[in-house]
């Protein structure tokens, strides 16, 4: 049995496919390009799937991950190919892998999340964004199926960056703030919508229209560097040095 | 007027319930040039997207349309009450989902009524739109709103609201419409909207509401419908479509990435019955059968899948066991789709043993779970009346080739309601469920069995024998429920493996009172509309009390009331509102059949016995087209999987 790791994203208007949207729309791509995926035992057997951290209903995201298992060996690149024409423009395919290691959700412990605040002055986010990094903790309050919950969306953000709008993603005749943010993967989660709940709390940020949410990365948090990692890497490597020590590597590159 | 309004509509999306819905983008969606295109079709299935999405009807003129050169066709569903108040603070108008162009930028605004309960879900649209609600307050750049489906075939309650309708199969006839409006265009729209409508209306197959006049008798009957133009014919046609393997659609099924009612390829394997149920409306106004070809429905099931990776196959029709090839093509198509886990269903199918082995080959690579029959009435007695022409013998012994087979859970459907009923045609019900119980005790060997009684009031309907029959009132059709119910209960050794599922005769009411109307309804229909009425076919939104209170009001003037419209008999001579339109049924021989009915009188299945003389064939110029054709569903070429490794493998 063969597993690949694939990186997909959430664009456009298509951001608002919800996980379980997207779940049958993937698995019926797999149906239309032949796929021969490995099925679960049982009465409905169902293809084997690991789907790993979605991002929430709303939000674009250039960096989502899932596994497949299949019962016969196929050139990653081509399955990318093959599975990125098969879904709707949005959901796109964009980098496969052969699994050589193990525990790919282990190594999506954070994200880098990109929030536009259309109709926000950047002065006015940089000020909210000061007193969010100096605060020791920020509670914001989120509705769940269990009712209200109380937590800290301070703790788990390692970084938050306000920066103007400009260039090619300039807001033209109004303000817009962009905020890059860091964020551990913790338990409750603190998303994207949680920080911004926490600058209202400090700094009483009221973006006038939704925030454009979207996840640039996700993936091992650096401690040294501060940075995320691409998690598909260590598989990559794996993947060339067994190439390497391979007698006559044979098909594309 | 025609750009896309998604930028505004994207800000209120986050705040909305499953805002997927309202982006588009389905795979296998079209978006054509809007500048390309002389003549654009909105089309509407008026119930929210999760129903609407999967109809067959709008997706087979979506596609037929969209093969067009110069035509375009989008589709549009009516938004969820959060979207509407969203959408009105915000000045956001009714939007189709392909291109988010405004409603009232199309030519041709087409809905496909299956039920009477959309009527209000047209009104917010065309309100949401900024189209005037009725015909008579619309201009020269408004869309042509174009009723169709089931429904259309007595638009007389919508007929303020809408400028056309048409009756029957739609392929050809939005075909034939789309050129006319085209000429019409070409030549600078002369004549302006009147003139467009008239020459539609001189066809003879597009009804065109104003141009009648409906003239009542003082005891509030109608006294006769005349054409107020002249060249406008006294009776509009339904259209049919004769060779369905010339129309092989939907070809390329949208694939939506919200989760619909029903997610699978559907293929349409005939169109018509001629069984002959006399409560059956669909039954009558789609004779004659015309069945697609084994080889035309493997097609389909196979290019279908291909486009859309579903991984069920619907064969549809008005009661699929019937095709004459069923046999074959549902072994066949099994044999075909076993290695890849395609699951095959067979909605309404009838009584009999044959269905069991048919069910048995469906599934013999999955789950035998339930099996669904419609026995439709709970005495022999009042199944001669129906012309279901099934014994209660029939049916054990079916149920007990299920139960032997493996199958667990039969359900059965039922009416409450129907013309000449009395409690104890319903009671039997009961013992009907109880044999089934015991027989599948004895035949399983196990307890652990179950029958579930599914039953809903019975609404009369026009192109019907029926047409004429009193309508059970609510309340006494919640008597004789509650009475079955209480039967089911109290029954000690079998009441605990018998479910009850019934519907209240409350909406059957303001169903019945929709599908019998007259244009005197509309007034009732915009003020439940202007009351808050939408979604009447959702319980949680569906209001008695509102339609009732808004009746009151609106009939009263004109002397007549809610019962007048539903629990009267009508009698031989009463002009209907819909008799100017023309199913091809004579009304002769409904009315026959109808007393045939009250005679407790059977009439055989035309396809196999000589001809009833019900008037299609003739009037419509059709016949019966049936098979077999002796053709098989051959083994597909193996299949070269898509991505096999290249350099890799040897």
């Amino acid at each position: 049995m063969q597993r690949i790791r694939l990186r997909y994203t959430k664009r456009g208007r298509l951001r608002f496919t919800s996980h379980r949207d997207f779940q049958r729309a993937f698995e019926r791509a797999l149906r239309r390009a032949d796929v021969p995926m490995a099925y679960s035992a049982g009465f409905t057997p169902h293809p084997k799937v690991s789907y790993a951290n979605a991002a929430p209903t709303g939000t674009g995201s250039e960096a989502e991950y899932l596994e497949i298992a299949l019962t016969e060996s196929r050139d990653p690149q081509k399955l990318r190919e093959l599975l990125d024409e098969s879904l709707p423009d949005g959901l796109d395919v964009i980098d496969a892998v052969q699994a050589r290691t193990s525990g790919l959700a282990d190594r999506l412990t954070a994200s880098v999340w990109e929030l536009r605040l259309d109709g926000v002055a950047p002065e006015d986010a940089a000020r909210a964004v000061e007193a969010f990094e100096k605060a020791e903790t920020v509670e914001v309050q989120r509705m769940t199926k269990n009712g209200v919950r109380t937590f800290d969306a301070r703790s788990a953000v390692v970084s938050l960056e306000a920066r103007a709008a400009g260039g090619e993603d300039g807001p033209g005749d109004h303000p817009c703030a962009i905020l890059r943010l860091v964020v551990r993967h913790v338990t409750p989660a603190v998303r994207p919508d949680d920080v911004l709940s926490g600058l209202r709390v400090v700094a009483d940020l009221a973006p006038p229209v939704p925030a454009a949410v979207t996840r640039l990365a996700q993936g091992l948090f650096d401690e040294e560097t501060g940075t995320v990692t691409d998690p598909l890497a260590p598989d990559r490597e794996a993947d060339s040095s067994a190439a390497a020590q391979a007698p006559a590597p044979e098909g594309p590159a | 007027m025609s750009e896309s309004v998604f930028p505004q509509l994207e800000a209120l999306l986050p705040h909305v319930q499953k805002p997927i819905q309202y982006v588009g983008g389905e795979l296998n969606s079209t978006v054509k040039p809007w500048d390309s295109c002389d003549v654009r079709w909105a089309l509407m299935y008026p119930d929210a997207y999760e129903v609407g999405l999967p109809n067959q009807g709008v997706q087979i003129l979506y596609e037929v349309l969209n093969e067009c050169e110069g035509v375009l066709a989008e589709r549009t569903y009516s938004v969820w009450p959060d979207m509407e108040a969203l959408m009105r603070e915000h000045g956001v108008p009714q939007f189709t989902v392909d291109s988010h162009r405004p409603l009232g930028a199309f030519d041709v605004f087409g809905l496909s009524f299956s039920t009477e309960l959309g009527y209000t879900n047209m009104l917010t649209a065309l309100d949401l739109a900024g189209v005037p609600l009725e015909s008579k307050d619309r201009g020269l750049d408004d869309p042509i709103v174009l009723a169709g489906g089931h429904a259309a075939f007595n638009p007389e309650p919508i007929a303020d609201f809408i400028d056309a309708a048409i009756v029957g199969d739609g392929e050809q006839a939005v075909l034939d419409m789309t050129e006319i409006v085209r000429a019409w265009k070409a030549e600078g729209r002369p004549g302006g909207r009147d003139e467009v409508l008239l020459r539609l209306a001189k066809t003879g197959a597009v009804y065109i509401p104003r141009f009648y006049d409906v003239e009542y008798l003082p005891d509030g009957r109608i006294a006769r419908v005349v054409p107020n133009r002249s060249g406008v014919p006294w009776r509009v046609s339904k259209h049919t479509v004769m060779d369905l393997d010339e129309w092989p659609y939907p070809k390329q099924p949208l694939v939506p990435l919200a989760e619909t009612v029903h997610e699978r390829m559907s293929v349409e394997i005939f169109r018509g019955c001629t069984r002959g149920c006399r409560f059956c409306q669909a039954g009558m106004i789609t004779r004659p059968v015309r069945e697609r070809s084994i080889t035309g429905i493997g097609e389909m099931v196979e290019k279908g899948l291909k486009a859309t990776g579903f991984e069920e196959v619907g064969l549809l029709s008005l009661s699929s066991a019937d095709h004459s090839e069923i046999g074959d093509i549902a072994k066949g198509l099994a044999d075909r789709y076993t290695e890849d886990k395609i699951g095959l269903s067979l909605p309404s199918t009838r009584v009999d043993a044959f269905n069991i082995d048919l069910a048995n080959e469906l599934t013999r690579n999955g789950r035998r779970s339930g099996l669904t029959f419609a026995p439709e009435g709970g005495s022999e007695r009042i199944r001669k009346v129906i012309n279901k022409m099934v014994s209660e013998d029939d049916l054990i012994r079916t149920v007990s080739t299920a139960y032997g087979n493996g199958w667990r859970q039969v359900k059965l459907y039922f009416m409450c309601g129907l013309p000449t009923e009395t409690d104890d045609d319903v009671l039997q019900i009961a013992d009907m469920a109880t044999r089934v119980i015991a027989k599948g005790r004895e035949v399983s060997g196990s307890n652990d069995i179950r029958c579930t009684v599914s039953i809903g009031g019975f609404v009369p309907k026009p192109h019907t024998p029926f047409q004429w029959a009193p309508q059970l009132s609510a309340e006494e059709t919640d008597a004789r429920l509650e009475k079955l119910r209480d039967k089911i209960r109290g029954d000690k050794k079998y009441g605990r493996s018998i479910g009850f599922r019934y519907h209240d005769g409350k909406p059957g009411i303001v169903e019945g009172l929709l599908s019998r109307g007259d244009r005197r309804i509309g007034d009732v229909i915009r003020a439940v509309y202007e009351d808050g009425g939408r979604f009447d076919g959702w319980r949680e939104h569906f209001s008695y009390d509102r339609w009732m209170a808004c009746a009151d009001k609106a009939l009263a003037p004109h002397g007549v009331d809610v019962d007048w419209y539903t629990t009267r008999e009508r009698s031989y001579e009463e002009v209907l509102p819909w008799d100017h339109l023309d199913s091809g049924l004579d009304k002769d021989w409904l009315w026959e059949d109808w007393q045939d009915a009250l005679d407790e009188t059977e009439v055989e299945d035309c396809r196999w016995t000589p001809c009833f003389d019900c008037g299609v064939c003739p009037a419509m110029d059709t016949s019966i087209q049936i098979g077999p054709t002796g053709k098989k569903l051959l083994p597909l070429s193996v299949k070269q999987p898509a991505g096999a490794p290249g350099g890799h493998s040897h």
